[in-house]
């Protein structure tokens, strides 16, 4: 089982619900997020500007320098490759957040490091994650990719896409489509 | 600063006890938001009840989810729904924050003057304030009569206010939602289709193979079902087309960005029939069965080549005559979306009946892809006794000025406030729901004149927003999550009856609407009008009529009724259309009897002076109007609005990114705030944009405050349109000021 | 023109516009742990080479710093925890491949011998200090510890075993010395994710500018004419060493791929050029280098100075690594 999440740049229209969902399911503190926004603007008025926007989170890495270097153990992969932190475990000792490519973790204002858990409590009972099941546009798209007729796995071999940073050498989970 | 009778109340009495309510909901508040990974607690001893959103007007049906302690957790989108399809937009699953925000009013407020001679706010018990109220109106009813009074309302609490008003024997009632809204759009295809647009707009979107958006943001603009339809449109592979001076997030995705000089759309509008008709693009056999004044009409854009748009619009000629192929291969199932906030340039119904001919000439209306006919199942009123006849109404001093105008209209209205109108149809007593008023209809000169002249102004509202400040009393209602309400009956493809109920008990002293509309009306003496106890007698009443039950709601939340109707013309159906000849007019002979233009036309609007920009706003996803910039959920995903400026003109003014500034109307009027400049290639060089619904001035809006320019103020310049009396906004230009400016008032004092 | 923002309101503390979570209490820490290790290892080299008496500043005397600094710097290390109360996690986990847990068990470890060190050559410390300086205040401090080392058996014990294996110690301790210098310019270089540490020169450019700030501080302590001699030569080296591994860094990321050219960029034009030139590369390096080159001419400079400046130096390096690491990013937007 290999769980990973295509976000489609076409039809993202930024409104941020992906957000907020996130919020309101995980707890996530206000001032915090496990997922954001990003619009990109390129070229010049009127005749070759373009925009799109990315709605970006962790992105469960298969080379995962988060959990290596974590003194503890409290990062760790569970079933799926969902990279996951133990509250209990961390110390808080940032080397996780330092060594993301991505700021994809944060300090939570408890102490310990949060971040995009995949809504692994969701995925175990079948479910979309939260900002997949309340995304207006349906441009996040979630799945298995060892199963090929999981809709991310169909979503990948039906379309152009790319990953961020691929150089940082993470090999990232998290496709964009284009 | 001058002291007027109604001194704008900055600071209100806040007690110990409302501080301390506050404590405990922070709490509450923080062990919501920082419970850690508990989020896998036992989900499924969580409860749900059914609710529609209220944090804008599409009405979205959904569940609101509790914990075991009874706390709310989430509020998730109606799979059975047609307008959340399950889903709610940002703002309504923030809608959470609208009843955990700490700054909520909390308890009623009575403006009295203290021993200093300072007015102020004091907390007062419901009996008081609903006395003190019916006290004044029973006051104003024998001085002047009731119908010297006027309702402004605006969502759910609406309808239980225009029930006591219209049992107090007036009708005065208007909404910003249709003079600052849809009204040019209501009456432009009025006056085609006999039948208005309403609300969902009934675009065929995600049938349609080319959609046309004239402005209309659609994606910032976040209505939810609107979006999620362009979304499967963009699936189908269907033809974006937009119209903008501004590369919107639809824009963006659109096939062809038209990037139109603001105010000169009707002259693109006038090119594309021109194109359709004498290059043979339109849909003959509709129009010949269905439409009339084909022949005017085609007489009437016979010079609008797009060769003649091109000087106004700024646009390239071929790319107008590309995009009028463009929908003309996709007809019928091709749809220029009516737009919904269309009062713009004073000439909006015209402008709206060119989009409603285009959409004729492609055979749209009624058509699978194009528009579909909406239908519903109207839950029946519960019965009560005839409202008295009032002696005059709104129509009265609206309907010979602006004939077409479909309900009342709140500038109007406003005019017949102020001390200089004619007695007899002088408004005294302004009773307010729903609305934030002063932050959605413009010219504030004219508000604060006829504030003073009323002898009672009574706001109904959930925050303390700034146009409580102007109250002489203040309700605090609950918020939508902890009320009952009627029940949403719209049209839509299937008829579809959505119910809210209380998820929780209300917090602090607030109460709903349907109470206090209800408790007025009985200290008023119209006890015969509200002949139930509470909303669910009434609503169980209801949902037995349309074969449903207060029970069965409750668990299901959406109704879907068999209406038996088809949302589309048969092949070759006959049609008898609404309007004086039956059919679809082209040319409107409602607007010939009555001295309007029967064929839209171009004309001229006012153009930027020199160093001025087309002052351009609209909306962001995540917030509505003014409203949810203190939702802490919604303000942490947006806390400010930026002024968008192209580099070119950035340039010209040495601002860059981020650069503090503030903005200066044509009429001098200067932003009370200042914002960052945004330089951005997604703008014409010669307009700015900004983000409708920053700038609140009033500091118990903790968060919000002081954050970002409000547009408001800076729309001086107003074009009532002549036929249905909205006001035209969008003829305002400004100017940059780099440094802090000295306010007027600064002066003064 | 190309925009990038983030426009769901995302201004995470320390994370957001650019990362700045580790601050000044990491950057002493490195400071102190290169510090250290270069003291522990002249120290014990010296022993080693048999010029313990004849070099008793440097073999025995400055033994009493690293057990001092080494605790600071695990206070720091435990002072820049978020989740302080579950600091223990540490020490019930060794992850082999974990920076972090690699330099709390190296600094653990190697409190063993930091510790013996001093406590072995306590009389001749207390001697060494005396006569040179009766009034030194320190010396009622190493009077008391001696008498209760002396107090306990068990002390006494580990003391006595400790002389006994001085020679295993002391190449123990060399081996663990170097591992922590190493681990200080290694900390940083594991993270990949920051371009400006995801370079192999970090560890030995850490490790030289450690063994040079440790030289700089003996040469200063130091009243023996040869030994200060010795060790503002030795300087001298590590410096020109240092100088070339920077030098080499920068080059080598200009003209590697994007994300590296524009992290070098940082220092050759962006916002940490001045404070890195003038900062470190003048003040730090190429100045006290001259001023060493002018003392070994015989020209009379104190040697408190050059070592100052070569100490505060060393600080505002790793200042400056571990900010401008972390503000240095792939282009994710
Ligand atoms: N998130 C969110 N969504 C909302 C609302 C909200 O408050 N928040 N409010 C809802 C309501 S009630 C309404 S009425 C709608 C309003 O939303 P729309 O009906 O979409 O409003 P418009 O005024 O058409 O949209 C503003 C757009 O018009 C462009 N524009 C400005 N001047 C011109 C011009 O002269 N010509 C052309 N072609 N374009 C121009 C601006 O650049 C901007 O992109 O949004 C609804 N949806
Ligand atoms: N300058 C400018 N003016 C505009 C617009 C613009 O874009 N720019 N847009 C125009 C458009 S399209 C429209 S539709 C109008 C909308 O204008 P309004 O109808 O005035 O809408 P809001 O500004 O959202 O004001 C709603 C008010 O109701 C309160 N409220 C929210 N929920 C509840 C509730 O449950 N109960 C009660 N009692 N009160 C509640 C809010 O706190 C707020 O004060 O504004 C128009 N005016
Ligand atoms: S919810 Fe969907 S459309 Fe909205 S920002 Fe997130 S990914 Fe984009
Ligand atoms: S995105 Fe960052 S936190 Fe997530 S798995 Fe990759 S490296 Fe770790
Ligand atoms: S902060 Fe916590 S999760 Fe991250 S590396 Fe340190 S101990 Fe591991
Ligand atoms: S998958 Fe879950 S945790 Fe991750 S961003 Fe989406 S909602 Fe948040
Ligand atoms: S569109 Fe959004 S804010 Fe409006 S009713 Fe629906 S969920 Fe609520
Ligand atoms: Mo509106």
């Amino acid at each position: 089982m290999r769980y990973a999440m295509a976000m489609d740049t076409r039809k993202c229209v930024g409104c941020g619900d992906c957000v907020v969902a996130c919020q309101t399911e995980n707890d996530v503190p206000i001032g915090y997020c496990r997922d954001w926004i990003v619009e990109a603007v390129q070229g010049t008025y009127p005749d070759t500007v373009q925009m799109h926007f990315k709605s970006e989170r962790c992105n469960h890495c298969d080379n995962t320098p988060c959990v290596r270097t974590c003194p503890t153990g409290a990062s760790h992969v569970i079933e799926g490759g969902i990279v996951k932190v133990t509250p209990n475990e961390c110390i808080g000792c940032g080397a996780c957040i330092v060594s993301c490519p991505y700021n994809a973790r944060f300090v939570h204002p408890e102490g310990y490091i949060d971040k995009c858990t995949f809504c692994d409590h969701r995925v175990a009972l079948g479910q979309d994650t939260a900002c997949v099941a309340v995304c207006p546009t349906d441009a996040l798209i979630f799945g298995d990719l060892d199963d090929a007729k999981s809709p991310v796995s169909i979503a990948l071999k039906n379309n152009e896409w790319y990953v961020l940073a691929p150089e940082a050498g993470t090999k990232p989970q998290l496709y964009f489509l284009k | 600063m001058k002291t007027t009778r109604r001194e704008f109340i900055k600071i209100s009495g806040m007690t110990a006890a409302g501080a301390a309510i506050a404590g405990t909901v922070l709490g509450q508040v923080q062990k919501a938001t920082t419970a850690g990974n508990e989020s896998a607690e036992d989900e499924h001893e969580w409860t749900r009840t059914p609710t529609y959103c209220e944090i804008c007007f599409w009405k979205c049906a959904g569940w609101v989810y509790k914990n075991k302690e009874g706390q709310i957790k989430k509020i998730i989108g109606n799979v059975n729904d047609h307008h959340a399809r399950g889903k709610l937009c940002p703002r309504g699953t923030g809608g959470i924050g609208s009843y955990y925000d700490e700054d909520r009013l909390k308890k009623p407020l009575i403006r009295k003057v203290n021993e200093e001679g300072k007015q102020e706010f004091v907390e007062v018990e419901w009996d008081e304030a609903i006395d003190f109220i019916a006290k004044k109106m029973k006051g104003i009813k024998k001085k002047y009569g009731p119908e010297h009074m006027a309702l402004f309302i605006h969502g759910a609490p609406g309808k239980h206010f225009e029930h006591l008003f219209a049992a107090f024997g007036n009708e005065n009632h208007a909404e910003p939602a249709y003079a600052q809204c849809a009204g040019p759009r209501e009456a432009g295809f009025f006056a085609t289709y006999g039948v208005g647009v309403g609300s969902p707009e009934p675009a065929d979107m995600q049938n349609s193979k080319c959609i046309i958006f004239i402005g209309n943001h659609i994606g910032e603009n976040m209505h939810n079902s609107f979006v999620q339809e362009v979304s499967l449109a963009i699936d189908n592979g269907a033809k974006i087309i937009v119209a903008d001076p501004r590369l919107s997030t639809i824009a963006a995705k659109a096939t062809h960005w038209l990037p139109i000089k603001p105010a000169t759309d009707m002259a693109l509008l006038l090119a594309w029939m021109h194109v359709l008709i004498y290059d043979n693009l339109y849909d003959k056999e509709y129009i010949d069965r269905y439409a009339f004044g084909f022949d005017q009409l085609k007489d009437h854009v016979k010079n609008f080549t797009p060769e003649w748009a091109s000087g106004i619009t700024t646009l390239d000629p071929e790319l107008i005559r590309k995009s009028a192929y463009e929908m003309a291969a996709a007809a019928p199932a091709a749809v220029i979306h009516p737009g919904r906030h269309t009062t713009w340039y004073g000439d909006d119904t015209q402008r709206l009946r060119a989009i409603a001919i285009i959409n004729a000439l492609l055979g749209a209306w009624g058509r699978r892809g194009g528009m579909y006919i909406g239908v519903r199942k109207k839950v029946p009123k519960f019965p009560t006794i005839k409202y008295p006849h009032p002696h005059w109404s709104w129509k009265d001093i609206t309907k010979d000025k602006y004939k077409n105008a479909a309900v009342g209209i709140t500038n109007v209205l406003l005019d017949a406030s102020l001390p200089d109108y004619p007695k007899e149809h002088q408004i005294k007593g302004w009773f307010i729901a729903g609305t934030s008023f002063i932050n959605s209809i413009p010219d504030r000169k004219k508000i604060f004149k006829a504030m003073e002249n009323q002898e009672l102004i009574v706001v109904v509202d959930t925050m303390p927003m700034e146009m409580t400040g102007y109250a002489d009393v203040v309700l605090p209602e609950t918020t939508y999550l902890e009320r009952y309400d009627y029940a949403r009956d719209g049209k839509n493809r299937v008829a579809q009856v959505a119910f809210r109920m209380p998820a929780t008990e209300p917090l602090y002293d607030s109460k709903p609407a349907w109470w206090i509309a209800r408790k007025l009306g009985m200290k008023l003496g119209l006890n015969n009008y509200f002949p139930w106890r509470d909303m669910e007698e009434v609503l169980d009443w209801q949902f037995k009529q349309i074969g449903s039950s207060l029970e069965e709601m409750k668990q299901i939340g959406v109704k879907t009724v068999d209406s038996g109707e088809d949302i589309y013309l048969r092949e070759g159906e006959d049609f008898e259309f609404n309007t004086n000849t039956g059919k679809i007019e082209l040319y409107s002979t409602d607007f010939a009897e009555k001295g309007y233009n029967p064929l839209p036309t171009y004309t001229k609007h006012e153009e930027a002076p020199p160093g001025y920009y087309y002052f351009v706003y609209g909306r962001a996803p995540m917030h509505t109007f003014g409203r949810t910039q203190n939702n802490p959920n919604l303000n942490d995903l947006m806390d400010t609005n930026t002024v968008w400026i192209n580099p070119k003109t950035a340039k010209l003014w040495g601002i860059e990114n981020g650069t503090e500034i503030w903005l200066q109307n044509q009429d001098g009027i200067i932003s009370e705030f200042s914002t960052k400049a945004r330089v951005t290639e997604r703008i014409r060089p010669d307009s700015v944009y900004l983000v409708h619904g920053f700038g609140h001035n009033r500091n118990l809006l903790k968060k919000a405050f002081g954050k970002g320019i409000n547009d408001v103020p800076l729309i001086t310049n107003i074009k009532v349109d002549p036929i249905m009396g909205g006001t035209g906004m969008r003829n305002n230009f400004v100017t940059f000021l780099l440094e802090k400016p000295i306010l007027k008032e600064e002066v003064e004092s | 023109m190309t925009e990038e923002l983030f426009v769901s309101g995302r201004h995470i503390e320390h994370i957001d516009p650019y990362l700045n979570l580790w601050g000044g209490p990491i950057a002493i820490y490195l400071f102190l742990g290169g510090l250290a290790a270069a003291i522990l290892i002249f120290a014990n080299f010296f022993f080693l080479m048999g010029k313990a008496d004849k070099y008793p500043m440097t073999a025995k005397v400055s033994t009493l710093i690293p057990p001092v600094i080494i605790s600071f710097g695990l206070i720091l290390l435990v002072y820049d925890l978020h989740h302080k109360l579950y600091f223990w996690q540490l020490l019930l986990n060794f992850r082999i491949e974990s920076p972090m847990s690699w330099g709390a068990w190296t600094l653990t470890f190697i409190m063993i011998p930091a510790i013996l060190w001093p406590l072995i050559y306590m009389r001749d410390i207390i001697d060494y200090l005396s006569e040179r300086n009766p009034a030194c205040r320190l010396l009622g401090l190493l009077n008391w510890i001696d008498k209760m080392a002396n107090k306990f058996g068990i002390v006494r014990f580990f003391i006595g075993l400790a002389k006994t294996y001085q020679k295993p110690m002391a190449y123990i301790t060399i081996v663990l010395s170097l591992i922590l210098g190493v681990y200080t310019g290694i900390l940083l270089s594991a993270f990949n994710a920051r371009p400006l540490w995801n370079t192999a020169i970090l560890g030995p450019l850490f490790l030289t500018s450690g063994v040079s700030t440790g030289a700089a501080l003996l040469m200063w302590m130091s009243k023996n004419h040869d030994e200060k001699r010795l060790f503002s030569k030795l300087d001298l080296i590590l410096i020109s060493v240092e100088i070339f591994l920077i030098i080499h860094l920068f080059m080598g990321m200009k003209a590697g791929p994007l994300v590296q050219y524009d992290t070098a960029m940082l220092f050759l034009g962006g916002p940490y050029t001045s404070i890195f030139w003038v900062g470190v590369m003048g003040l730090g390096l190429v100045f006290p280098a001259i001023l060493e080159i002018l003392e070994l001419n015989h020209y009379k400079i104190p040697s408190w100075l050059p070592a100052l400046f070569i100490l505060s130096g060393g600080l505002a390096f790793r200042y400056i690594m571990v900010y401008a690491g972390q503000f240095s990013s792939y282009n994710i937007l």
